[in-house]
């Protein structure tokens, strides 16, 4: 990259194992770059501003908020999104556990809710439903109450073998 | 806090609403620059002064900009300075880098075994999303004042190096922290590390927090670090955070504690002094009153941790 502050710059970077290259504003964050400018829609702006947690995508495999990340940091990542991890597969025992267990109800927080809580479900660790809890504490769910989207995750963590008790 | 359409920067500036009716939070414009060295990174700053802002993690800066709260017009993304990053055990303290993400501070055993009051702290910090990319020093440095890192620091007598082109000072932690988001650093310096001394023999560290949501910023919180031995409290730091407008060091409650044993009569006397420490302001959610009561009541667990057994404290 240019030693030079700039407005604009040109970005490679890989979106769900595809190259991605594009001329992006330095203000932009990686959510409005994921849906302005890739179509990726999965990818929910709730706040803007880091607190609901609707924006999450994993970069270089950990879990971020997509509007705390300027599009143009992303130079050179592996970005995944909902789309991505669902198309693989990855997320499938989670996404049944959702729908079977009422774990969403309009949606809106859905793909967020499941790419963080996959991180803990894939840890391979014990896992109870206060680490649940805690680990989801930065998503918003304005429908479910949360109790049900608990449930879920603790059922995949138990059908992965990483159940804990309570 | 959406910006109003249409509502226009007092430069002239980009406004952020770049589609028809475009909604949301958008930071202004600026202009971006990665330096490759911090050599890179201090010609920057020289030449743009207070208008250039570090980017670290961005987990606070990012949101302020997207808040129109901050609007520097050259932001200096320093995360390829790979040399800022690390924790480093010496004999008598531990360095972490700036540039030291939260989740490597929260999963690193030598921070638990050295210096047990942040590992304690570490699960309050942010939401694990947030972790993952915020950095130790960007928290320092951004001075939130409800944050927990900067009175853990305060708290552990932290000493930070900032570095500029001309070389590197030591500012201790209780010296840095000015005010709201304000602290001893100039435009042209960067925070580079934090060397903080290992907890001593027989020292007890305890931290508690209340929060609306896990995560969230602190409505107050108290990060403590003391010598517990013969059944008796000695070197007592209480620091309080989101109670102030930077961390502030309980000084009353913390001498009276001095040559205590832990007890419900000994809490008493130092929840009695808070008022000569703490003068936290209403606001729109608690008032002072509810704020202060809070205190007393962290004070409670803070000193019941110094003394319980094992829980986060070396042997």
């Amino acid at each position: 990259m240019s030693n030079e502050p700039n407005e604009w710059l040109d970005i490679n970077l890989t979106v769900n194992g595809k190259a991605v290259s594009r001329r992006v504003s330095c203000r932009k964050h990686l959510t409005d770059f994921l849906r302005e400018d890739l179509d990726l829609t999965g990818s929910h702006l709730g706040c803007e501003h880091g607190v609901c947690g609707a924006c999450t995508v994993k970069l270089d495999g950990n879990i971020v908020r997509g509007c705390l990340l300027l599009a143009v940091q992303c130079n050179g990542a592996r970005v995944e999104t909902i789309e991505g991890m669902s198309e693989s597969g990855e997320l499938s025992d989670l996404q049944q556990a959702f729908h079977e267990l009422n774990a969403f109800q309009c949606g809106f927080c859905t793909p967020a809710m499941l790419i963080t809580a996959s991180e803990l479900c894939y840890g391979g660790h014990a896992v109870t439903r206060d680490d649940i809890r805690k680990h989801l504490s930065g998503n918003y769910c304005r429908c479910t109450g949360y109790q049900a989207i608990v449930d879920a995750v603790h059922a995949t963590c138990i059908a992965r073998g990483q159940g804990a008790v309570k | 806090m959406r910006p109003e359409h249409g509502m226009s920067n007092p430069d002239g500036r980009d406004s952020g609403c770049d589609r028809d009716g475009g909604v949301g939070l958008k930071s202004p414009a600026f202009r971006y620059v990665k330096p490759a060295s911090l050599a890179e990174t201090f010609g920057v700053l020289k030449s743009f002064g207070d208008e250039a802002r570090l980017l670290a993690g961005g987990q606070s800066l990012l949101a302020a900009l997207n808040m129109r709260l901050a609007s520097p017009r050259v932001l200096v993304d320093i995360n390829d300075l790979a040399d800022l990053a690390g924790i480093r055990v010496s004999e008598n303290a531990v360095t972490i880098g700036a540039l030291t993400r939260h989740r490597t501070v929260e999963r690193s055993p030598d921070i638990r075994r050295y210096l047990p009051l942040l590992y304690q702290a570490m699960p309050y910090v942010a939401h694990p999303a947030v972790r993952n990319r915020g950095t130790f020093g960007g928290s320092i440095s951004f001075a939130d004042p409800a944050a927990e890192l900067p009175a853990c620091c305060v708290a552990l007598g932290a000493v930070f190096q900032l570095a500029s082109e001309t070389g590197v000072r030591s500012v201790p932690a209780r010296e840095f922290f000015k005010g709201m988001y304000e602290t001893a650093l100039r435009p042209d310096e960067a925070l580079v590390a934090a060397d903080i001394p290992v907890i001593g023999r027989n020292y007890r560290s305890a931290f508690a927090e209340l929060s609306l949501r896990h995560g969230d910023y602190a409505i107050v919180g108290l990060a403590g670090h003391a010598k517990y031995e013969d059944g008796a409290l000695s070197d007592v730091r209480l620091v309080y955070f989101g109670v102030g407008s930077a961390p502030v060091f309980a000084e009353a409650a913390s001498r009276i504690l001095e040559g205590k044993t832990p007890s419900p009569g000994t809490v008493l006397a130092a929840q009695r002094e808070l008022p000569r420490d703490l003068a936290p302001n209403d606001d729109a959610m608690y008032s002072a009153a509810v704020r202060m009561h809070w205190a007393g009541e962290l004070l409670v667990k803070v000193v019941e941790q110094f003394s319980a057994k094992d829980e986060g404290n070396r042997e």
